[in-house]
């Protein structure tokens, strides 16, 4: 299903290369459609950049009441489950994966009645600490764990 | 277009929602081996669920999630037969979403 589509993607965009030089002159922004995405923070290309970009700070609280799960060695850098819990009252989780190339991965907000744990899977491009970070009372707190990456999963 | 497999279940006072969304999650820095040409970024961006009117939990997300992304959370309340929404949008703007009953 999904290949479909994408024969379908290739063809109109051969079709449309009108509108294509139109996104590319940035007349038609297609990530306009969201404007709350926090495009700086994503594209950042370090984890300061991408900490201020998302939250307008970078200054972290070390807790241990922040716990991640993710394997020690990772065989598969394109596949990296990783599942965060903590005991804070959590009004956002973010997972970094610090040396990828754009390190942020995600942003969770939690809505009111949502508890402290997000479970999802991550590319990481190498070796690297897993740091997550949960903004509580206005405040940020994080850990880190770090994960082997064997093969990586960032393009190639 | 079904693109999410989810489910929903309460217990003890507390739903779990596992969901599962079919996407190629395209970083954007990948080549295509036959042409050589970067296959351009294709990835979700926001995932948002809501049970009733009020949203649970709104993910932003980056192109490191990696393809076919799972996601799973918990959160306090829903009642089994309580409907659970989860949408998504990506770079493209394409989107689509899912509703199921919490069991």
């Amino acid at each position: 299903m999904t290949s479909m589509k994408r024969r379908t993607f290739l063809k109109g965009s051969v079709a449309t290369s009108a509108i294509g030089m139109a996104v590319s002159a940035g007349l038609l922004t297609p990530r306009m459609v969201l404007a709350a995405w926090p495009k700086a923070a994503f594209e950042a290309s370090t984890v300061d950049d991408a900490l201020s970009g998302l939250f307008g700070s970078t200054t972290l609280t070390g807790s241990d009441k922040i716990k991640i799960k993710a394997p020690d060695i990772a065989e598969n850098g394109a596949v990296v489950p990783v599942s965060v819990t903590t005991d804070l009252a959590a009004e956002s989780i973010s997972i970094i994966a610090e040396k990828n190339t754009s390190p942020l991965a995600a942003s969770f907000i939690l809505g009111s009645g949502t508890e402290g744990y997000v479970s999802t899977r991550i590319k990481m491009g190498k070796t690297a600490s897993v740091i997550a970070v949960v903004k509580s009372g206005g405040k940020l707190y994080s850990t880190g764990k770090e994960v082997k990456v064997t093969i990586g999963g960032c393009g190639g | 277009m079904a693109s999410i497999k989810m489910r929903a279940k309460a217990s003890g006072g507390v739903t779990t929602i596992k969901a599962l969304i079919s996407h190629p999650m395209e970083t954007g820095t990948r080549k295509d081996k036959k042409t050589g040409k970067k296959i351009p970024a294709h990835f979700i961006q926001e995932v948002v669920c809501a049970h009733g009117d009020k949203t649970v939990l709104t993910a932003n997300w980056g192109a490191a999630i990696s393809k076919n992304p799972y996601l799973s959370f918990r959160f306090k309340g829903g009642n089994a037969g309580d409907m659970v929404k989860l949408s998504w949008t990506d770079n493209k703007g394409n989107s689509d979403s899912a509703e199921v009953a919490i069991k």
